[in-house]
């Protein structure tokens, strides 16, 4: 029990420690929640200025602005401990790899997906959408974005090291992402159309503990074959 | 006590197996087999690009060997990685110091991945060691080269002592004095029954010769 405890510690600090390294460079993650603002706001410049139209794209619009801004920061995941070789300390970590893997994820997904979840929140205000909507959006984002830190720490580590490693990362890691788009942008839709929509979050729940539990053992494999 | 952690350093030796390693299609070195006990420094030399950093990250188990394995307490190291790990400080030819963190807090971090809790003394008193003191709350970013290897090196000073020490090019980057107190320290842990291995160009001074092995690639 104490070696558990001693364990959950352990990741806690490797957590704050990736914290305080982004709040050191700022820079990263407002990059990221910038990049959310202007790509959410270059949208109804695109399509046009019809209200009706940008309330019925709204959530899928902000689920897919969310994607692509999220899979910015996912290249530097590793990428910095690569180059300064602090990966290779967490590699002889006594921590075991999975779990290590599992704070630097959980570290991603709070600098990154929590912001860009409340960001959305802000945002989806600007496309008129319902109090009841912006929530079911906001929770929605609460559970699709740690699969994309979990799902895309595999791509940063299966492509570290590579030339050109971010575009090969969202090419490995977009489609794999496409379920958890499908769900969370549906259960928006499903709600705005009248129908329920605990389906959507069952299975987005689903896709979140299946990743929590398969996503740190691939990364962290993948991590061992990557630094060979 | 000390007659119980002397027979434990007995048993924790480290062989090579018959190693081999193709790195690029290339064979940097075949059939290694080698036994280094307690008290015992490996001295690893060879050319640029000969493989020393590669065997280094084999006996650490980063890299897996071609062929052969490498075995700590009878046991190899992959089986039990994290039993391993505990024994285990490696210094890679980079400092592994995180720019945008103190000097301090690098060695903070370095413990945490050991699972080692440190006091605030504790961290000063392995930085007053090599001097670094004055340094404690500078950002690693802004330090040179040979302070940020001797802010790595100051891991060395860090309780609890591990057995088994792994160094790439420890010497680079120092000046005569770093590197004549590096030399004192790698002499006192040999001393203490702990293992010391490392890639040098240059010839590492230790009281017993006998106690140094030497492999050529």
């Amino acid at each position: 029990m104490s070696n558990i405890w001693k364990l959950f510690t352990a990741m806690a600090a490797l957590i704050k420690r990736d914290l305080s390294l982004v709040l050191r460079r700022k820079n990263d993650s407002l990059a990221t929640l910038f990049f959310f603002a202007v790509v959410a706001s270059l949208f109804p410049l695109g399509v046009g200025p019809e209200p009706k139209l940008l309330q019925q794209i709204a959530s899928g619009m902000l689920w897919i602005a969310a994607l692509l801004a999220a899979m910015l920061s996912l290249n530097r995941l590793f990428a910095d401990d690569y180059q300064d070789g602090t990966l290779d300390l967490l590699l002889l970590s006594t921590i075991p790899l999975p779990l290590a893997v599992l704070a630097k994820m959980i570290a991603h997904w709070l600098s990154s997906g929590l912001l860009l979840s409340f960001a959305a929140v802000l945002l989806a205000l600007q496309f008129n959408l319902s109090g009841e909507s912006v929530w079911i959006l906001f929770l929605s984002l609460l559970l699709g974005t740690p699969i994309f830190s979990l799902v895309g720490a595999i791509g940063a580590a299966l492509t570290l090291g590579t030339r050109g490693g971010g575009v090969l990362l969202s090419l490995l890691v977009l489609p794999l992402l496409i379920p958890v788009l499908i769900f969370g942008a549906g259960a928006v839709d499903a709600y705005q159309a009248g129908m329920p929509v605990a389906g959507h979050f069952y299975l987005l729940g689903a896709l979140f503990v299946l990743s929590l539990f398969f996503a740190p053992l691939a990364a962290a494999l993948s991590l061992r074959i990557a630094i060979e | 006590m000390s007659t119980t952690s002397s027979a434990n350093h007995l048993e924790q030796s480290l062989q090579l197996e018959n190693l081999t390693c193709t790195r690029g299609g290339k064979v940097l070195f075949s059939g290694l087999t080698q036994s280094i006990a307690p008290g015992q420094l490996l001295h690893i030399v060879g050319k640029n690009g000969s493989g020393k950093s590669s065997l280094l990250r084999i006996l650490c188990g980063l890299l897996s060997p071609t062929s052969g394995q490498v075995k700590w307490t009878g046991q190899v190291i992959r089986a039990n990685p994290e039993n391993f790990n505990a024994q285990l400080i490696y210094l890679g030819h980079s400092p592994a110091l995180k720019g945008d963190l103190t000097a301090a807090e690098n060695l903070f971090s370095a413990a945490l991945c050991r699972q080692d809790t440190l006091s605030i003394k504790e961290v000063e008193v392995a930085l007053a060691h090599g001097g670094l003191l004055p340094l404690a709350n500078k950002k690693v970013r802004t330090l040179s080269q040979g302070q940020k290897q001797r802010i790595a090196l100051a891991q060395l000073q860090l309780k609890p002592r591990k057995q088994f020490w792994l160094l790439d090019e420890p010497f680079n980057a120092l000046d005569s004095d770093a590197s004549y107190a590096l030399q004192q320290s790698i002499q006192q842990h040999l001393q203490l029954g702990g293992i010391v291995a490392l890639s040098s160009h240059q010839e590492i001074e230790i009281d017993q010769p006998s106690a140094k092995v030497r492999i050529e690639l």
